[in-house]
């Protein structure tokens, strides 16, 4: 990594994301030798997974535990790779024909790359509730983020909602650091578990079993678990002030809550890949879109490669891997490596990426998100930008939309500046629902660039040849 | 709502939320700024004027909005506090020339 030195007008590779995929994709690909370049929205390396990791204020490595300074590992090789490093980077804007837009402080750039790996990683999932727009509702990423990046924990009455390993691992997290949790309410379907039996021996066999038991007793030791929460609300004027939850017993309860951190798991940040056209199919295990990509990362469309969680969920470890191998690929496809070189070169990887995928099975069925959560009844927000209800996407439903781009039409839902970054999948699954097909038939948002929002200053900003000035001056 | 696990670390940013002093850390963002210093509304909705807090804190859900030293629809989370900052909580719609 140098000291930010200008973009050039052009580069051989660009990668997008600086979680573990882009760092060890960027990483592998500048040793090779490819004039390489990473932009990341972030001001410092690790993606949301080692978040902060080269200058977290938290000390005490057993709050965040080893799995997260492992980040370490990855940023010391990008930042000694040759690779130009530009944080604090929005891509907005990937042609076809791998033309790059991009925002860097606040100037756009229009430059050339002749190939791209996206590693744009993972979100969490939207967790539609009633009441999730108030202010003291967040997501446990968000939470783990203030604590990775500003040793923030919250305080006051504070409840864990959802399913999922991250929930327990932020639960377990704060119980390290003394951060008092009110109650978890575990929303996990009592029949995953017997769905996820047969994926049992595979996931006996991989870390995760070790780590997750250690996880689950960490925090049962300290926090009341409530089990089987079938239904959840958050409620307050002008800000939360209680969650009223139905358990089993089919009892309703409130609970005072200053903080509620919500969780349904994570899924492929697919919105740079959409845009630019990659072809997506519906992943029905992991209940979400994913770039359709072979078993280098390589989409359908040429040049344009995607590594990590963005092209399907599979953890950290796996995610470097992933962008290894694209990395590999694309030294071939720039002509720096022969094949016969990239498949032994690839074969560590490739066995290191399967180790890796053990057990992923197991935990997406007994983590797999209840319907209740993931298809909202009539009164709950589904858009969060443009204030749309569930029950006006069905009435769009029943007025013959059969998808969300002519649903986008009738209601701008999707349509404010998070572009369906938290409603897309609700949407989807609503339209599939009401019109009893499946998710993959209803299809998704077809994305545009600007895939974030830039202003008409830096656009008209971009520099300009003489010929596109003369063209316009009279 | 939100406090810090160790007070004495990192060096202090001086920041101005609505005119009022805010004392940041170095290393945060404009967001976690705001969460740390109790300002649980950071902007109201150009729909329905409802209030809105930061959600996601990875520049996904566009919640955490923010005018920041004159220019409007900032994303809190991705920016960082820096010393003298003017940060003015939104509300609705970003105003034309901001």
């Amino acid at each position: 990594m140098s000291a930010a030195p200008p973009l050039k007008d052009a580069y051989e590779l660009v990668v997008i994301g600086a979680g573990p995929a882009g760092l060890a994709a960027a990483a592998l690909a500048a040793t090779l030798g490819i004039d390489t370049v990473l932009f990341d929205e972030q001001p410092g390396p690790g993606g949301q997974i080692y978040r902060a990791i080269s200058e977290t204020p938290l000390r005490e490595r057993r709050v965040l535990g080893e799995d997260y300074w492992h980040g370490s590992a990855l940023v010391e090789p990008f930042r000694t790779s040759g690779a130009q490093y530009v944080p604090g980077a929005s891509v907005w804007s990937v042609s076809r024909a791998r033309e790059i837009g991009v925002s860097v402080g606040g100037a756009a750039r229009l430059l050339q790359a002749r190939h791209v790996i996206l590693a744009t990683g993972a979100l969490e999932r939207p967790c539609p509730i009633p009441g999730w727009t108030l202010p003291g509702v967040m997501t446990v990423g968000a939470a783990q983020i203030l604590l990775k990046s500003s040793a923030l924990a919250a305080s006051g009455e504070v409840v864990l909602a959802g399913s999922g390993p991250l929930l327990w691992l932020l639960a377990a997290q704060y119980v390290r650091a003394g951060v008092a949790i009110s109650a978890f309410l575990d929303t996990t379907p009592r029949g995953n578990l017997q769905a996820a039996l047969p994926h049992l021996p595979a996931f006996l066999a991989s870390a995760y079993f070790r780590k997750g038991l250690r996880l689950v007793r960490e925090v049962k030791r300290r926090v009341r678990i409530v089990r089987n929460v079938a239904a959840l609300a958050a409620r307050g004027e002008g800000r939360l002030e209680a969650i009223v939850y139905r358990a089993a017993d089919g009892v309703e309860r409130q609970l005072a809550a200053e903080i509620l951190l919500l969780h349904q798991g994570v899924v492929p940040n697919v919105n740079l890949a959409n845009a630019i056209g990659c072809a997506h199919v519906w992943d029905e295990r992991q209940l979400a879109f994913k770039p359709a990509v072979d078993e280098w990362g390589m989409s359908s469309i040429d040049g344009v490669a995607i590594a990590g969680d963005g092209a399907g969920i599979s953890g950290a470890e796996a995610a470097e891997h992933r962008g290894r191998l694209a990395a590999l690929d694309a030294a071939e496809r720039l002509g720096r490596i022969d094949r016969v070189r990239r498949d032994r070169d690839a074969a560590p990887h490739r066995t290191s990426l399967r180790r890796a995928e053990r057990g992923r099975a197991f935990l997406d069925a007994l983590y797999r998100p209840a319907k209740a959560f993931r298809i909202p009844h009539d009164d709950v927000v589904v858009c969060r930008c443009e204030e749309v209800t569930a029950r006006q996407v069905r009435e769009s439903v029943e007025l013959g939309c059969t998808g969300p781009n002519q649903m986008k039409a009738f209601l701008r839902c999707g349509m404010g500046p998070c572009q369906g970054r938290l409603c897309g999948l609700t949407v989807t699954e609503l339209i599939a629902e009401a019109r009893g097909v499946a998710p993959g038939e209803v299809g998704y948002y077809r994305l545009r660039p600007p895939i974030k929002p830039i202003t008409l200053e830096e656009l008209a900003g971009l520099p300009k040849t003489a010929a596109a000035v003369a063209a316009v001056e009279r | 709502m939100f406090r810090r696990l160790h007070e004495a670390d990192g060096k202090a940013v001086r920041l101005t939320v609505d005119g009022r002093p805010v004392a940041a850390r170095e290393g945060d963002s404009v967001a976690a700024a705001l969460l740390a210093a109790g300002i649980v509304v950071c902007r109201t909705t150009p729909v329905s004027g409802a209030a809105r807090a930061p959600y996601c804190m990875m520049g996904a859900c566009f919640e955490c909005l923010v005018t920041i030293d004159g220019r409007g629809n900032r994303q809190a989370c991705l920016v960082r506090a820096e010393p003298g900052m003017a940060v003015a909580t939104q509300v609705g719609k970003r105003e034309l020339g901001r």
